[in-house]
């Protein structure tokens, strides 16, 4: 049976040292979520306290409509994988993955084809008899989670649980749990600080900075409409420039401080006003001209970086700006260094933000913000 | 916001703050009460003047500290390579020779002393050898030599077990590293591996200076003229000619500022080497070839024969027909019947008895309090700690006088009592249970419990389940370790015991000052042989010997 989490004006302290200083969140029944956001902003403390191994300084926290504040980290029926796996080193990969099912009363007689089943899933019943230091990092990832799933729980927590795993492991492992999840259906929250991995598993990310969530929403819309300056650098990349907004005749125009113009159509209506702002360009949002246009920003490019499908330039504006630009490859044209070159943007994708609250300006952010 | 819970660990807290005010605080106060207040009643200092300003007694305190200096030195030298061996390369028997030296370490205090003087001394057997075939006369074995020599050869096997885990401790890819950056061989040992091993190396150290500093038997056997603190502070207490409470009370006041000064010493030069270690990659035992091997394996079976011949040599005294202090031609078990006469039985069941109850209370004690300053980490479970940490640098005789002064008296009247015979070996021998249980938890994640918790385990269960198994490891080190020093237990026992509850070791000590050396001997080989079999015990219990680090 899955819950909905619903944390309001959740706080951390460490003595007189705030950690969250006032969080709402609310998690869908059933949907993976990650917390996603740079090592020290939280994410991980926020998840302890939904385990319920961090104490809570202020808040209230619900699994549907039931408040858990108090509940024994025992009785709130989750299932935990630890980034360190967690396994007990001193029972073999079967009496690990029964341990819980012993602890919650489960039927005597049906233990055993429980624990087969979840080794089944998680292809690990031919080492049920091994003992866990027989055993590679991502074998004990999967005994972590089949005796994280196996107690079926309300919900499933995970402390970033591919960061000891080699790369490729990390790829194959992360669609392991995604599928795992989804075939389960469990409410799964997930932390991690590695933004390629959030935007492969999650349902929906919340960005965290500073204890403090930044934006919660689909990958995709976080990817293109980031809720703020913080978010868009943070997820992906992005190169930030100076300019600013200018009204002529109804229409917005983004006009760079190397003096290129171009018309915005998508800026909120309230926004619609002359001011300083701050773009945040994706480097595929730079479009290269042939140096020739006269309304192109102008640059030369400093370097450039082969890939195989991309190739990318790094440029450096008449400014002083450094860009970095992303072009599919193609067979003969890489541009040399010293090449003079225009840029234009993609107006249609590229972010435009408040000078001094860094919000964004566009319309079509969708921030599933709780705000109190 | 609710703060603490109260639990059941707060009990056990203001519990074991009652019990270590009750028999560690108080009895300290009472030795240093009868140290400076003289019998009228009145504070004086005269004592400590009379001790200071008198050179017989206060050479007591230079002998004993040049003794264990030496002794310390040398067992390190004896148990450095023995150890470097054991754990770098393939010994062939390694497993027999571990038992075996940690045997050695479990003899009585002063069977070693005994058998070497059998072996040594002026009409040893090996003395007259040399005298009667080359005509050599070998140099006195009495005295300082006598002591270093008996005590290093006892001693070695305990620094032999810490180092072997803090050699295990060392990642194999640090090794690599290092023979990559081009140092291996002997300087990679010591700049690499000694350095890591450091802190371990002093802790032995330290281990070693207390054990011998505190050493009683030893230097009462084979010393003569060489007089040590230990002895000075029985002979004041309970010698034959003019006892002196308040003189022996104020000598064990200044052995305890020894052998403090001494702690703080080490733990400020332990201070110096703090790193930690994660030893994924354990080292890859090499084969060992050629005549280096050879002189290997050399090095540690001779070691490990001429540590452990004093027991083999006493037990096959122990066979020889007897009459008072000569052996005669021919063998028996003259000697066993004489040993059954003199409360044989007795002996074995206290030793056992007591041994038994002693290590069952400092293993649950142990368990308990470690996880209180680890886990649940505060002021007053250090102070805990700290004070059960206190009779590690006290000499044993020390504690012994102390229970008498604390518990002798009614209402208590404990003196002689199973009770007290008890009390003393946990009070001396729970420090290094506590130390490595202390050690083991502290490199268990606090995620394993978490995850048990998480997985619906009440945290009693978690704790029997999967913190206390997980610290098995540890405890179990540190019982054997407590258990060799209670097996042998003489100091603090030879004060406090009666014809009750006396033990084996206690028994020989009996037979050999009475002149009755081949009863002596009876006793002293029952007590190898019980000493053998329970090591064996422990050997099952722990699957192997790697179980057995610090």
């Amino acid at each position: 049976m899955s819950v909905a989490i619903h944390i309001k004006d959740a706080v951390k302290k460490y003595g007189e040292n705030v950690i969250i200083p006032d969080l709402s969140l609310s998690i869908r029944e059933g949907e993976f979520f990650t917390l996603l956001g740079p090592s020290g902003c939280g994410k991980t403390t926020l998840l302890r306290m939904i385990a319920g191994f961090n104490s809570i300084e202020g808040g209230d926290f619900y699994f549907n409509d039931r408040r858990i504040n108090e509940l024994d980290p025992a009785k709130r029926n989750i299932g935990m994988v630890f980034q360190n796996y967690a396994i007990f080193p001193h029972l073999n990969v079967r009496k690990n993955v029964e341990f819980g099912l012993r602890n919650k009363k489960f039927p005597k007689d049906q233990i055993a084809a429980q624990a087969d089943k979840f080794m089944q899933l998680m292809q690990i019943d031919q080492f049920a008899d091994r003992m866990p230091e027989r055993l590679s990092g991502g074998q004990q990832q999967r005994v972590a989670l089949a005796r994280a799933l196996c107690i079926e729980p309300d919900v499933l927590l995970m402390d970033e649980p591919l960061s000891n795993l080699d790369a490729k492991l990390r790829v194959e492992m992360r669609t392991v749990i995604k599928n795992i999840q989804h075939s389960v259906g469990i409410t799964t929250v997930y932390v991690t600080h590695d933004q390629e991995e959030a935007m492969a598993v999650s349902d929906r990310i919340a960005v965290m900075n500073g204890g403090v969530i930044q934006h919660v929403g689909k990958p995709k819309n976080i990817y293109q409409r980031p809720a703020n300056l913080f978010v868009s650098t943070f997820i992906g990349r992005s190169n930030v420039l100076e300019g600013s907004l200018e009204m002529r005749d109804g229409k917005a125009y983004l006009v760079t401080k190397c003096g290129y113009r171009a018309e915005m159509k998508n800026i909120r209506p309230e926004e619609q006003r002359d001011q300083n702002v701050i773009l945040s360009v994706r480097p595929e949002e730079l479009l290269l001209g042939t140096g020739t246009e006269a309304d192109g920003m102008k640059g030369i490019v400093d370097d450039c970086v082969f890939l195989g499908l991309n190739t990318h330039y790094f440029v450096t504006l008449s400014t002083g700006e450094q860009v970095e630009i992303i072009q599919e490859s193609s067979i003969d044209s890489i541009i040399e260094p010293g090449t003079a070159i225009t840029l234009a943007i993609n107006t249609e994708k590229v972010n435009l933000f408040h000078a001094e609250t860094k919000v964004n300006l566009l319309t079509g952010v969708q921030n599933d913000l709780v705000t109190a | 916001m609710k703060h603490k819970k109260l639990e059941i660990w707060s009990f056990f807290t203001l519990a074991f703050l009652v019990l270590a005010i009750l028999f560690l605080v108080y009895p300290m106060l009472g030795i240093l009460k009868q140290a400076v207040i003289s019998p009228e009643g009145n504070f004086t200092l005269s004592q400590f003047a009379k001790f200071f300003g008198d050179s017989y007694y206060s050479v007591t305190i230079l002998n004993s500290f040049k003794v264990t200096v030496a002794i310390t030195v040398f067992t390190l030298l004896l148990a450095l390579p023995f150890s470097y061996f054991y754990t770098f390369y393939h010994i062939k028997g390694s497993k027999f020779l571990f038992v075996v030296s940690i045997l050695c370490s479990m003899s009585a205090p002063f069977i070693g002393a005994y058998a070497w003087i059998m072996l040594l001394g002026r009409s040893g057997v090996i003395t007259l050898f040399f005298k009667n075939v080359f005509g050599i006369t070998l140099g006195s074995i009495y005295g300082f030599k006598g002591i270093v020599l008996v005590q290093s050869l006892k001693l070695f096997p305990l620094v032999f077990i810490y180092m072997n885990g803090a050699f295990r401790n060392v990642d194999n890819t640090l090794m690599e590293a290092s023979a990559n950056l081009g140092c291996s061989g002997a300087k990679r040992f010591f700049s690499i591996v000694m350095n890591l091993s450091m802190p371990t190396l002093l802790a032995a150290a330290l281990m070693v200076f207390m054990r011998a500093f505190a050493d009683f038997g030893t230097p009462l056997m084979i010393g003569e003229g060489f007089r040590t603190f230990p002895v000075e502070i029985y002979n004041q207490y309970l010698g034959e000619n003019g006892q002196d409470h308040n003189f022996a009370a104020a000598i064990s006041v200044i052995a305890i500022l020894v052998t403090g000064a001494i702690f703080l010493i080490q733990q400020l030069a332990t201070g110096r080497y703090r790193f930690s270690i994660n030893a994924l990659h354990p080292i890859d035992k090499k084969k060992p070839k050629g005549i280096s091997g050879l002189l290997m394996h050399l090095y540690c079976y001779l070691l490990v024969f001429v540590g452990f011949a004093p027991n083999l040599y006493v037990c096959y005294l122990s066979f020889r027909n007897c009459s008072g202090a000569i052996f005669k031609p021919g063998y028996s078990l003259v000697n066993y019947r004489a040993a059954a006469k003199k409360l044989l039985a007795r002996s074995v069941e206290n030793t056992l008895l007591q041994g038994a109850v002693a290590l069952a209370i400092i293993i649950v004690l142990s368990v308990l309090i470690s996880y209180l300053v680890v886990r649940r980490s505060g002021p007053l479970n250090h102070a805990i700690d700290t004070m059960a940490m206190l009779p590690y640098i006290m000499p044993g005789s020390v504690i012994g006088i102390a229970l008498v002064i604390a518990f002798g008296q009614k209402p208590w009247a404990l003196t002689g009592t199973f009770i007290i015979m008890v009390l003393n070996l946990v009070i001396r021998r729970m420090p290094y249970t506590i130390r490595s249980a202390t050690a083991r938890l502290m490199q268990i994640p606090m995620s394993i419990e978490e995850a048990s918790i998480s997985l619906g385990a009440s945290k009693l269960k978690t704790f029997l389940k999967v913190t206390v198994p997980m610290m098995s490891s540890g405890i179990m080190s540190g019982a054997i370790l407590s258990w060799v020093a209670i097996v042998t237990e003489l100091s603090g026992a030879i004060i406090l015991y009666n014809n009750k509850t006396i033990n084996l070791t206690m028994s020989t000590y009996v037979a050999i000052s009475r002149g009755a050396d081949g009863t002596a001997c009876a006793f002293a080989a029952i007590l190898t042989l019980l000493t053998i079999v329970s090591m064996l015990v422990f050997l099952r219990l722990s699957k192997s010997e790697d179980d057995i680090r610090l």
